[in-house]
């Protein structure tokens, strides 16, 4: 089973890219489950969603402590919450950043330009599907196919279409 | 049948659909509030050919609910925490007016201190006002045990209402995959609901929600204990009909790995999940130890119990209720009914999460035999 | 005893009951003083007054209320 948790503002769509990613893995064929940190949720404010993928029923009910994969949507929050909260040493951690992040070199860091694809194809900063694409390049956890899917699905229209785009260019720059 | 990634609240909604209610009274309330949603999308859809009732608040709609359903036609509503307890007169005249209709809980803490978040505490206060509760564990149990409960319900040897209990967030909020079957498939479980007690007819005129006096009401209310005493073996004879035509089995309780087990845990909705795995983990360390999920909290089904319990030593009852001042609900029903070595933890309260740490730790508090009778799991200390 | 749900099936089954028989005051009416104002049949909570202003003695049960509001003093409460 692999166990990700997403850091992102409300309003980002980090809930969104947690079903979104579980609905691909889904369509994969894997057993999934995906879920928001519980709560009220304001605009702005810090958010977290996580999403678990297996090979067979999910049986885990409570939040996800030690997560494989860590998707940072926003790099402003590095200054609020600790994203690295719980990591394992094998944890991976991508973050949406406009240049390569410098932190500490213990962990798998990777990062991406999201808001560089988003604001140059979509026009406005939203990225909740572009890291979903650098994502499935990185670990292979889920198809790209199975992903522009669910994302054409989920925004119907010409916005799902631009959407699946800005989704493969970061999942060929991964 | 689809197979579709979706919340438990979703799953429930698409049970109410196949359902085919006529009428839908809902006031929405976190974290019910999506099941209100899709519902009147449907409505307006014309998906159901139902009448979505917009009611001021739950006392209003679970009073439209029961005045429906004593018009002969299927209802179904749904709420949540301070709004079950808003309902909570009107319950209780729906259970003794008989008024076979279905409410799904989300359920949540209650005030105060204000919280959202999931615990059991709202349906458990409900527990004595002639309703069937089911707890369920998951999206696709909150689905089947929407179209069960109303099977259950209309069945003329019950005709109480019936309550779905699912938990908030945990449930409600979680996108998980989910069987959603075909109408014909559920027509063909679920036929259309024919009420021979209860109608308004201006041709056959009566009069229902009388004046009992000190005469009648003693018989009216043992025949409600008579009703619920049947609802066991029509719970049961439901669930393996379900089980022919869709293949998915419940009970009135799910036992795992009892059989030898020294030590079971028992507890209710979705907590089973994850104490499941717990018991796994512990049988590979070679520990004795096994799951009780228990399904139906009212009826209590004492026998079903008894006989998955019969060899064990020790239970380890986790409730997310506290009855004050004695302990949790169900601990408090088990120690009651249930002649075997029990002990309480209240846990999960006002939607504390229950990490595999917590359940370990009740499993050794009751190995060791714990200090007191009813232990609180994750209290923080000063 | 009761059917499920203890629905009442007979139309007007109320009328069996006799209230009349709770009565220990008994509204005597003078026509003769009788002014026609209608207003025992208005205040009546049993409608126990008819438009000829005959009392219903099976279900009077002897409130006083007609007494009361009748502006001519025709109403006597007469101990049963």
């Amino acid at each position: 089973m692999i166990e990700i948790r997403f850091h992102g503002r409300g309003g980002q769509g980090s809930v969104t890219a947690a079903e979104i990613l579980a609905k691909a893995a889904f369509k994969d064929g894997k057993y999934v489950q995906a879920f928001p940190f519980f709560g009220v949720e304001r605009r702005g404010a810090p958010v977290m969603a996580f999403t678990r993928i297996d090979e067979k029923p999910i049986d885990l009910r409570y939040q996800i402590y030690n997560p494989d994969y860590v998707l940072v949507l926003d790099d402003g929050l590095m200054n609020v919450v600790d994203v690295f909260s719980g990591i394992k040493d094998n944890t991976e951690v991508i973050i949406n950043i406009p240049e390569e992040y410098k932190g500490t070199g213990e962990h798998n860091i990777y990062s991406i330009d999201a808001t560089g694809i988003a604001l140059d194809l979509l026009g406005r900063n939203i990225v909740n599907t572009i890291i979903l694409g650098y994502f499935a390049k990185k670990t292979q956890a889920v198809s790209i196919e199975s992903l522009v899917e669910v994302i054409k699905e989920t925004f119907p229209g010409k916005i799902g279409e631009l959407n699946a785009e800005a989704t493969r260019k970061a999942y060929e720059m991964g | 049948m689809i197979r579709e990634v979706m919340t438990a609240n979703k799953a429930v909604a698409e049970a109410a659909r196949l359902a085919k209610p006529q009428v839908i009274p809902v006031y929405p309330i976190t974290p019910q509030t999506t099941i209100s949603e899709y519902l009147a999308q449907y409505v307006a859809d014309e998906k159901i050919d139902a009448k979505y009732v917009k009611v001021e608040s739950e006392h209003s709609a679970i009073s439209a609910a029961l005045g429906a359903s004593a018009t002969g036609v299927r209802v179904f509503t749904a709420t949540s925490s301070q709004g079950l307890m808003l309902m909570h007169e009107i319950l209780f005249a729906a259970a003794g007016m008989r008024t076979p209709f279905v409410l799904a809980d989300a359920n949540r803490a209650i005030s105060a201190p204000l919280n959202i978040w999931n615990d059991q505490q709202d349906s458990i206060a409900q527990r004595d006002a002639g309703w069937l509760q089911i707890y369920v564990e998951n999206a696709q149990e909150a689905l089947d045990a929407t179209l069960m409960a109303y099977k259950i319900s209309e069945n003329p040897n019950v005709l109480l209402p019936s309550m779905v209990c699912l938990d908030g967030f945990i449930l409600t909020h979680t996108v998980e995959p989910v069987e959603i079957p075909t109408q014909e498939s559920v027509d063909e479980f679920l036929p259309p609901y024919n009420a021979e007690h209860a109608f308004l007819d201006p041709k056959s005129p009566m009069s229902i929600g009388n004046l009992a006096d000190p005469d009648y009401y003693l018989e009216a209310r043992h025949d409600m204990q008579v009703a619920m005493d049947n609802s066991v073996e029509v719970i049961q004879k439901t669930c393996d009909e379900f089980a022919e035509i869709f293949g998915r089995k419940y009970g009135l309780i799910e036992p795992y790995k009892t059989e030898d087990a020294e030590i079971i845990f028992v507890a209710m909705g979705s907590l089973c999940s994850t104490i499941r795995v717990i018991v796994d983990q512990l049988r590979n360390k070679g520990e004795k130890v096994g799951l009780l999920k228990i399904r139906a909290y009212r009826p209590f089904p004492v026998e079903a119990i008894d006989e998955a319990v019969k060899n064990c030593d020790k239970l380890a009852v986790i409730d997310k209720n506290i009855s004050f001042g004695i302990g949790g609900a169900l601990y408090t029903d088990i120690k009651a009914k249930i002649h075997k070595e029990a002990y309480g933890f209240i846990a999960g309260l006002g939607g504390r999460d229950i990490t595999p740490e917590s359940i370990l730790e009740v499993y050794e508090k009751t190995k060791n035999v714990p200090e007191k009778e009813v232990t609180w799991i994750g209290l923080k200390e000063e | 005893m009761v059917n499920i749900g203890c629905v009442i099936t007979t139309p007007g089954s109320s009328k069996n009951n006799k209230t009349g028989s709770w009565r220990t005051f008994k509204p005597i009416l003078d026509k003769e003083k009788c002014i026609d104002c209608d207003n025992c049949i208005v205040f009546c909570p049993d409608s126990c007054v008819n438009k000829q202003h005959d009392i219903d003695y099976d279900y009077c049960k002897g409130c006083g209320i007609c007494a009361n509001e009748c502006p001519s003093d025709a109403i006597d409460m007469i101990k049963e």
